[in-house]
């Protein structure tokens, strides 16, 4: 998936995740997707709560290891 | 969304962990747009005491408790495995390695992201702590009114 920014939440714990998307996503432009990189197993539930909560659309949630790749596309 | 959601907050627990708890759902809240005020009250007001210089008090019994109870970001212990400032000092230490801000950070970031610091005046007249006891963060000095005023509009509200 091609993304308009990325951002590296790796060896961060919670609430930092969520915090550092919601700073970086303010940034973008509606429409635009950003790619977050996280390792804290709790972002695979936490980023599409988080989406639900702030209405951003959730693009997905890969696993790759023990990190986790997501695309969340501002709206 | 249509109308901002709000979170309260009521802080009436002093200790390190406790504080740790409050300030990650205040930011997470904050993350998610939300608006978060925290309430401090009794205890609670000893994590948004300043670090720095002695808190001024009058009477005997008050200077001593304000001297028991310094207070202050960095020098509130955990509420278990204290061990004299030990155990305190280890969980700092694990918190370091795992790349987990320390108090002070998350304070400066809720405070960045908009969350409501608000001081209850009724604990700090009974303990004797002036407003100067507190560090500029603190956006107003109020009682249970303004809690609750904040509260009847939240779907969250904690007391911690």
């Amino acid at each position: 998936m091609k993304a308009d920014a990325t951002l590296d939440c790796i060896g961060l714990y919670c609430p930092m995740p969520i915090a550092h998307t919601s700073n970086k996503l303010k940034e973008l432009e509606k429409g635009q997707v950003l790619e977050i990189l996280a390792d804290d197993e709790g972002i695979k539930e936490d980023m599409p709560a988080w989406c639900k909560t702030t209405g951003n659309e959730l693009l997905s949630v890969e696993e790759e290891g023990e990190q986790y790749r997501i695309y969340v596309r501002k709206s | 969304m249509a109308e901002k959601e709000s979170v309260t907050l009521v802080v009436f627990s002093g200790e390190l962990d406790k504080a740790l708890a409050a300030f990650n759902i205040a930011i997470g809240a904050a993350s998610a747009g939300l608006e978060v005020s925290m309430f401090f009250t009794f205890w609670g007001l000893n994590i948004i005491k300043r670090n720095e210089g002695g808190i001024k008090s009058k009477g005997m019994m008050r200077r001593m408790l304000n001297f028991m109870n310094r207070g202050g970001s960095k020098r509130i212990h955990l509420s278990k495995f204290h061990m004299l400032g030990m155990g305190t000092w280890m969980m700092k230490r694990l918190m370091k390695d795992v790349n987990s801000p320390p108090l002070d950070e998350l304070i400066a970031m809720a405070k960045e992201m908009g969350v409501k610091f608000i001081a209850c005046t009724t604990s700090m007249g009974i303990m004797g702590i002036s407003k100067e006891a507190f560090i500029p963060e603190v956006d107003s000095f109020a009682g249970v009114a303004t809690y609750l005023a904040g509260a009847r509009e939240g779907r969250v509200n904690l007391f911690i």
